[in-house]
């Protein structure tokens, strides 16, 4: 009888062992990345309590992380597929230049709103048709629309910024940036709505199926069926959509359109896919991950600045990121196989 | 005869090489029919015609009688034809579940997934048809870890599982242990008896003979020749495969 009972319980320890070990696989990660934020934070509540302890300080961050968050978050599925965009900072300005030229044509701010995010999806859609259709590498395409969209800009603008104070006022403007209760930025609502439907397409359709796939093993998603082509491109063009529609909140939330909008922005966005540990190799990534790592790197910019370090060095802790979190991967990965 | 499948004047090149030419093969609607050849001899790339992956050059496609023009795989699958490719087709750092429902996923009419689903389906595949007895093999498991074996058989009961009429297997026994290609051919004799169709893949020969109803050889882009395996004994058969691999003639 005892024995039974013992077995049992012995079993049942293996059992709880086994699914410990499997937690750990499969969240590890994301329980790590949790644990870098709740580390960061601690240390600069310490560091400076008065800063970090009052609401202020967060109504900033979700004010201005938001900007590349919800590119940064699509961007994860472009990653995951085994590519890389470089050109989303010119699609910001873009967008953005379609939306003030809408509004100057036409007047009506929905209108430009949709025109903005149509721009973007069609700068986003040629990424993809040169990388897939051409088969030119993604590193190399993007490099090239990066220069061509942000000249686009700067020849059809002739360099001059422009007023976007004609949307004071507006609804749309409201629900892109406003503040809700005149505390909670609005674009951080919008972020999450961004994160729950990339995680949606990305871990329940098979849209999410497949870019996991074509990124894992291409040749073979392609042989049971995926259309590997489409999704490489949809990616892309999700990723413009994204790009126009973060470079819209940015420059509603200043009132004011620059050419140079999307410059400092690849850095950090780029930064946080890949500490959010979405594998530079394609295969494997988490919305989660990226979601958190946006807030550490919210948190870091933040902290550079309390510390009193001037911006130069928000470059190399970004560019530090970016090495120190691929090669982890690439060592783990190794380590795995 | 009705035909589950019928190839004629197939012919494929990669660059220089001819792989395929004036290739005709048919395929009955209750048949096993064993393809065999060399090293290179285009069986491969014969069967990744027949599912679609690659286009051929020229020839003419039915299924079931009905001619397809602009096959793709998933339509091959749609038609009913799974497979067990050479190189296994699998994502190593998918999960299980993923893998076996990889480009045939179920979802709803707007594409969401049911995980629940396919997560339930494939339990119930590990433990009917796969025999994983290993506690760390679950659905949710990377199919990186598995051994050779194991991936062998994951890509093999997916193809079982999508109750396929024609069911293709290129060289499904390499790297299986003794029992399991004995339960591999019993699995064949079932697609037969169950009435459905088999293209059956093997070097070696006393495979392709105990299973096949109807042999055909491959020959450097050619078909050499076929033979009804109930008229030609194993010895025969073993002599003309190495005339034709010599001379490139049966005789
Ligand atoms: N995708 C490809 N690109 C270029 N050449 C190819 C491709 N696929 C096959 N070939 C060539 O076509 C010929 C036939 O190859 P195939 O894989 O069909 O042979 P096989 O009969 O399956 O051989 P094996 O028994 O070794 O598997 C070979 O010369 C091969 O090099
Ligand atoms: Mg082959």
């Amino acid at each position: 009888m005892t024995s039974r009972v013992e077995d049992q319980s012995i079993g049942q320890i293996g059992l709880w062992r086994t699914s410990l070990a499997r937690l750990g696989r499969n969240y590890g990660l994301q329980i790590g990345i949790v644990g870098v934020l709740v580390a960061i934070w601690v240390i600069f509540v310490i560091g400076a309590p008065r800063t970090f302890l009052s609401p202020s300080i967060y109504a900033a961050y979700m004010s201005t992380i938001p900007f590349f968050a919800v590119m940064a978050l699509p961007l994860t599925m472009v990653i995951i597929a085994g590519e890389i965009d470089l050109s989303f900072p010119s699609i910001m300005a873009i967008g953005t230049l379609a939306y003030v030229s809408t509004v100057g044509a036409t007047g009506s701010i929905p209108l430009a709103v949709i025109a903005c995010l149509i721009a973007g999806f069609l700068a986003g859609l040629l990424n993809g048709v040169i990388v897939v259709k051409l088969g030119i590498p993604s590193l190399v395409a993007t490099i090239g629309t990066q220069f061509f969209y942000r000249g686009a800009v700067l020849v059809l603008t002739g360099g001059k910024p422009a007023s976007l104070v004609s949307a004071k006022g507006a609804i749309i403007r409201e629900a892109l940036v406003g503040r809700i209760g005149n505390y909670l930025p609005a674009q951080m609502i919008w972020t999450i709505v961004v994160a729950v439907l990339v995680w949606i397409f990305l871990n329940r359709h098979r849209f999410g199926a497949h870019v996991y796939l074509i990124g894992d093993n291409e040749e073979s998603a392609r042989l049971m069926g995926v259309n590997a082509a489409w999704t490489r491109m949809m990616v892309f063009a999700v990723v413009g959509v994204a790009a126009a529609f973060g470079g819209i909140l940015a420059s509603m939330e200043v009132n004011y359109f620059w050419v140079t909008l999307g410059e400092g922005y690849l850095l950090r966005t780029l930064a946080a896919v890949f500490l959010g540990g979405t594998s530079v190799f394609g295969g494997t990534g988490t919305v989660f991950g990226t979601f958190i790592a946006c807030f550490i790197i919210g948190a870091i910019e933040a902290g550079i600045v309390a510390i009193g370090l001037t911006g130069f060095w928000t470059q190399l802790i970004y560019g530090l990121i970016i090495v120190i979190s691929v090669a982890l991967q690439s060592l783990l990965g190794r380590r795995l196989a | 005869m009705d035909y589950r499948l019928q190839m004629n004047d197939i012919s494929k090149r990669f660059g220089e090489v001819q792989a395929l030419r004036d290739v005709d093969f048919t395929v009955g609607s209750n048949e096993v029919v064993g393809l065999v050849g060399d090293n290179g001899a285009g069986k491969s790339t014969l069967i990744k015609i027949i599912t679609g992956y690659h286009a051929p050059d020229s020839g003419e496609m039915y299924f079931n009688g009905e001619k397809t023009e602009g096959l793709t795989v998933a339509r091959a699958r749609q038609l009913g034809v799974e497979t067990v490719y050479q190189e296994r087709a699998l994502a190593d750092l998918q999960t299980l579940w993923r893998n076996i429902f990889m480009g045939r996923e179920i979802s709803g009419r707007f594409g969401f997934l049911d995980v629940d689903k396919m997560m339930h389906e494939t339990e119930e595949l590990m433990v009917g048809s796969m025999g994983f007895t290993s506690s760390a093999v679950a659905p949710d498991s990377v199919v990186r870890t598995f051994s050779g074996g194991e991936k062998q058989g994951v890509s093999i009961v997916r193809a079982l599982h999508f109750q396929a009429d024609l069911i293709i297997l290129d060289e499904p026994t390499m790297g299986l242990a003794l029992s399991e290609v004995r339960k591999l051919l019993e699995f064949v004799q079932g697609i037969k008896e169950a009435g459905k169709s088999c293209i059956f893949i093997d070097h070696n020969i006393f495979h392709v003979h105990s299973v096949a109803d109807r042999i055909v050889v491959l020959d450097r882009g050619e078909v050499a020749g076929e033979f009804v395996t109930a008229d030609i004994p194993l010895e025969e058969l073993m002599d003309k495969m190495y005339r034709v691999a010599q001379t490139g003639s049966l005789d």
